[in-house]
């Protein structure tokens, strides 16, 4: 017998055949599409015991109750706690996209310590020690007052902490971030006296005049004013709209009427001088008028006529006169101020004067209207013991009231007006206008402490960073405020155990105090700031800690409030944008980005449309009449007398001819591919423009041009 | 004859001469053809059938041994550690605590296995990464809760008698999906005696049919 090809086809054939009956066949084809059907590369949530937490999300003022679902104890979602007196089960994107901050690849993983260039990893006990070094070497030269913080807000047991460390140590130069809170208590100071706030009650207003506010674009505590929106047309309440672009509030108002930009005081103004002019004041209420109502009321019939408000604002006579009538006759009117998100550049005088429109319809402290009411103070510390250092340190002069006055202090002084300066929930360097001026003051300061979760643009000039927990894994206080109508404290809690080596920023300050002189760590005994929290909190400590949260107060404030118009009867300047370009590039809030401490979530970032960010490019808004040569979705260079930067154009009709819109919170630089390097941060090409006599920062915006890149 | 019409007839005659030599000879090779076909058969055949599943899963052993009669005798039943959560799903294999709910204060008997739970994992508080048998793809949902609490099965109809062995038999991995060996049954032809010997879609969808009427629709599984 010879083997040839038929033995081998036989042979073939008898193996095709013998697989084919075998299991191989079947069994790799049922494989194969488990195989497929659960790539191994995908990752797949771990099964386990699910439970649901109680916390308070801090990424912005807005302070919304949390409920954190977790599977076998690790947090997997976020959502809105149902019966939280601020959100009622509402969540904004960040919020929910809040888990995302724990794993952030720009986290401070360990304290870092700058060697040149470059971070090195220290120990915990090894930065407090050089933190403590420092601060026991100015405390010897005598000088405590130049020791400053930069923090987010005012409020809570954390900035108490830094204040009383500021304190005892010798220093008051403790500096918040502009916010709404902030602006809130400086109109109510300008107008009411200090120590005041103000709260808008949005949720019950019949006709709600706003001022730029972006209600449902992150302004005052986001999910509350979506829901007090959502819940207008059922209420049959109307919002009118005042800004140069169709923003989303604008386009969801009943009518939106473009203004040129900064010139919302002087339409604000116009419509006080059409209710005085009608006598639609409420008389009551103007009888208690303090600071000269008459000289006010002459300096409006002369100023601010119908026709030069209409000239200066672009708005119609006709519309004034209308809305001014609106306003006036409405039941239950509120005057909004805050441009955008309410924590940008303000103008006091504008905020003043859209307030007064609220103090001239008598709408103060009633239901539907404006509340003017003492802030809400839950903390009681013990008094500072301090020593003669601390006291002669205490009482020097700040070398300003607000951040961009201390940075313009710093910058243009020859001498070391800050030796140290704590940096904490902040970034001015990027968040503030023209950052570059920023970091120079910053570099200019000998020792920077940076108290940051994320290594981001401020963190970067630190000397020290001792990372704190993010709020997912820290106890904290969180007060509500940005203009919420009522006063509710909520209790972040830790619902994961720390992923980094980071630590409360209570504890850290703790820490930091016990290892400086005695006179300083004798006020700060607590064994850890869990009970320093409880000991301060402790009238409210109970509900705080089954509840989650207490309410401070609700409802319509009881009593008057007294109103001065002397502020706007001196008839202050009104700011003006810098530069001589035909243009005017104002920044716009967008409710997907943040612009303050924080910077958004990836999630957050790839949720903003290609009209806001294309690729990596910014996109701006120009009206198509005064685009000239530009063409729709092409490229662009945008020029300011601060810088000039490559962006996008987008054709939109809802912008005013005249004005270019551009987004707030993007172009971030630091170690994040998600979120950094898209889009230009806008404060990059607006300067900061000092307002007389309130001395804040109220650049509006800025003289821009644009041409064909 | 000219030499090329020579040389053609000779070609002619070749080619009838070895036609007919090659029918004789392509007998032979269909004989051989055949032996060849049915070594083939028998050898791929065999290899399928005994040598694939060889190499298609991968043994591996538990971490320590459990003896599940003994802990059965202890308990009481099944529902002790492998127990229902208040919401219905299911805890599966324990978690150490609660292992630690009985062996917190000392090691319980004295054997190696209890030696190494204690020394390793209760000293360390570290779980213990058993590997599941019955683990189903990602892809499915299942409720115990549905099944046992609303439906009155017993544990065995779908695990088997488990429960009364005394050691736990190596892991079998499935090299390509990563599962058990158990979803597919250890018959390779998916061959099976008791209810619980495979648990496959159709092994779930025949039981369906069976006590409801209807297979079940997609969703109710693959949510």
């Amino acid at each position: 017998m010879k083997v040839d090809r038929r033995s081998f086809l036989g042979l073939g054939l008898g193996a095709v055949a013998g697989i084919a009956v075998s299991p191989i066949g079947i069994k790799l084809t049922d494989d194969s599409s488990i195989w497929t059907q659960n790539w191994p590369w995908t990752p797949v949530p771990v099964d386990g015991e699910v439970i649901y937490e109680n916390s308070v999300c801090s990424l912005c003022p807005g302070s919304c109750g949390i409920n954190i679902r977790k599977i076998d104890n690790r947090p997997v979602k976020i959502e809105g706690r149902a019966d939280y007196p601020v959100n009622n089960g509402g969540v904004c994107l960040h919020g929910i996209a809040g888990l995302q901050y724990l794993y952030d690849p720009a986290r401070v993983k360990t304290p870092l310590k700058k060697n040149g260039d470059k971070f090195e990893e220290i120990s915990w006990d090894d930065a407090i020690a050089i933190v403590a070094d420092k601060l026991g070497q100015i405390r010897k030269n005598g000088s405590p007052e130049k020791l400053a913080c930069i923090a987010d807000k005012e409020q809570g047991s954390v900035s108490g902490l830094f204040k009383r460390l500021l304190k005892t140590f010798g220093s008051s130069n403790f500096y918040t971030m502009p916010s709404l809170e902030s602006y809130l208590e400086l109109t109510a100071a300008a107008i009411h006296g200090e120590g005041q706030t103000i709260a808008f009650d949005l949720e019950n207003a019949g006709f709600v005049l706003s001022f730029g506010a972006g209600i449902i674009e992150g302004w005052g505590s986001p999910v509350n004013c979506f829901k007090a929106n959502a819940s207008r047309k059922e209420r049959q309440a109307k919002l009118y709209q005042i800004e140069p672009r169709l923003s989303n509030t604008a386009a969801n108002a009943d009518k939106w009427i473009p203004i040129k930009p900064g010139t919302e005081a002087d339409l604000a103004l116009g419509i006080c001088a059409v209710i005085l002019k009608n006598n639609l004041f409420d008389s009551t209420a103007t009888a208690k008028f303090k600071g000269g109502l008459n000289k006010f009321g002459a300096l409006l019939q002369k100023d601010y006529t119908l026709s030069k408000t209409a000239e200066i604002t672009g708005v119609k006579e006709s519309d004034i006169e209308k809305i001014a009538m609106l306003f006036a006759k409405a039941k239950m009117p509120l005057a909004v101020f805050g441009k955008g998100r309410g924590d940008g550049a303000q103008s006091l005088k504008e905020l003043v004067a859209v307030h007064t429109l609220n103090c001239l319809v008598g709408n103060i402290n009633k239901k539907g209207g404006a509340f003017v009411q003492p802030k809400p103070e839950y903390l009681k510390f013990a008094d500072e013991s301090m020593d003669s250092v601390a006291d002669k340190g205490f009482a020097k002069t700040k070398p300003g009231n607000y951040v961009n006055q201390l940075i313009e202090k710093v910058n243009a002084s020859s001498q070391t007006v800050v030796e140290a300066l704590f940096v904490y929930n902040a970034n001015p360097c990027h968040s503030l206008h023209d950052p570059t001026t920023i970091k120079q003051a910053i570099e200019k300061i000998p020792f920077v402490v940076s108290f940051s979760s994320f290594l981001d643009e401020t963190a970067m000039e630190a000397d020290i960073i001792l990372p704190c927990h993010t709020f997912i894994e820290r106890l904290e206080d969180v007060p509500s405020s940005a203009g919420l109508a009522k006063a509710v404290v909520g209790l972040t809690k830790p619902v994961i155990e720390p992923v980094f080596n980071t630590k409360n920023p209570g504890d850290v300050i703790i820490l930091v105090a016990k290892a400086l002189e005695e006179s300083i760590a004798r006020n700060f005994e607590w064994e850890n700031y869990a009970e320093c929290l409880e000991e301060v909190c402790a009238d409210i400590w109970d509900s705080l800690s089954e509840d989650g949260f207490s309410i401070i107060s609700e409802g319509v404030p009881l009593g008057s409030a007294s109103v001065d118009v002397s502020f706007l009867a001196n008839n202050p300047a009104t700011v003006q944008a810098q530069g001589d370009f035909p243009l005017t590039l104002i920044p716009i809030d967008n409710m997907r980005l943040i612009n303050a401490g924080i910077a958004a979530s990836p999630f957050a970032v790839k949720t903003i449309s290609d009209k806001v960010l294309k690729g990596k490019d910014s996109v701006v808004d120009i009206n198509p009449l005064t685009a000239g040569g530009l063409k729709d979705g092409g490229a662009a260079m945008l020029t300011t007398s601060i810088g000039t930067a490559r962006v996008m154009v987008n054709f939109n009709e809802s912008i005013m001819p005249g004005v270019i819109g551009m987004v707030k919170g993007l172009g971030h630089t630091f170690d994040n591919k998600y979120v950094s390097n898209k889009g230009i941060n806008i404060n990059d090409l607006i300067g900061p423009v000092i307002e007389s006599g309130s001395g804040l920062d109220a650049a509006f915006g800025i003289k821009a041009k644009i041409s064909k890149a | 004859m000219s030499e090329i019409e020579n040389k053609a007839e000779n070609g002619s005659m070749e080619s009838v001469g070895e036609g007919t030599a090659g029918k004789e000879k392509d007998d032979k090779g269909l004989g051989l053809g055949v032996i060849f076909f049915i070594v083939a058969f028998v050898a791929c055949f065999l290899s399928g059938t005994l040598l694939f599943p060889k190499l298609l899963y991968s043994k591996k052993e538990q971490p320590f041994n459990f003896d599940h009669a003994l802990h059965v005798g202890e308990a009481g039943d099944c529902e002790t550690c492998h127990s229902l959560r208040e919401d219905g799903s299911f805890t599966g294999i324990p978690k150490l605590a609660t292992c630690l709910d009985c062996h917190a204060e000392e090691p319980m008997g004295e054997t190696e296995d209890e030696a190494t739970f204690v020394e390793e994992y209760v000293a360390n508080e570290k779980e213990v990464p058993w590997y599941v048998y019955s683990r189903q793809p990602d892809c499915v949902f299942f409720s115990h809760a549905a099944h046992t609490a609303a439906g009155g099965m017993d544990c065995v109809s779908c695990h088997g008698h488990i429960g009364e062995s005394t050691s736990l038999r190596p892991y079998e991995e499935n090299r390509i999906t990563g599962y058990s060996r158990d979803i597919w049954g250890k018959n390779i032809f998916g061959i099976k005696k008791h209810s619980w010997d495979r648990m496959k879609m159709d092994d779930c969808a025949a039981c369906h049919k069976k006590e409801t009427g209807h297979q079940g629709y997609c969703f109710q599984c693959h949510k």
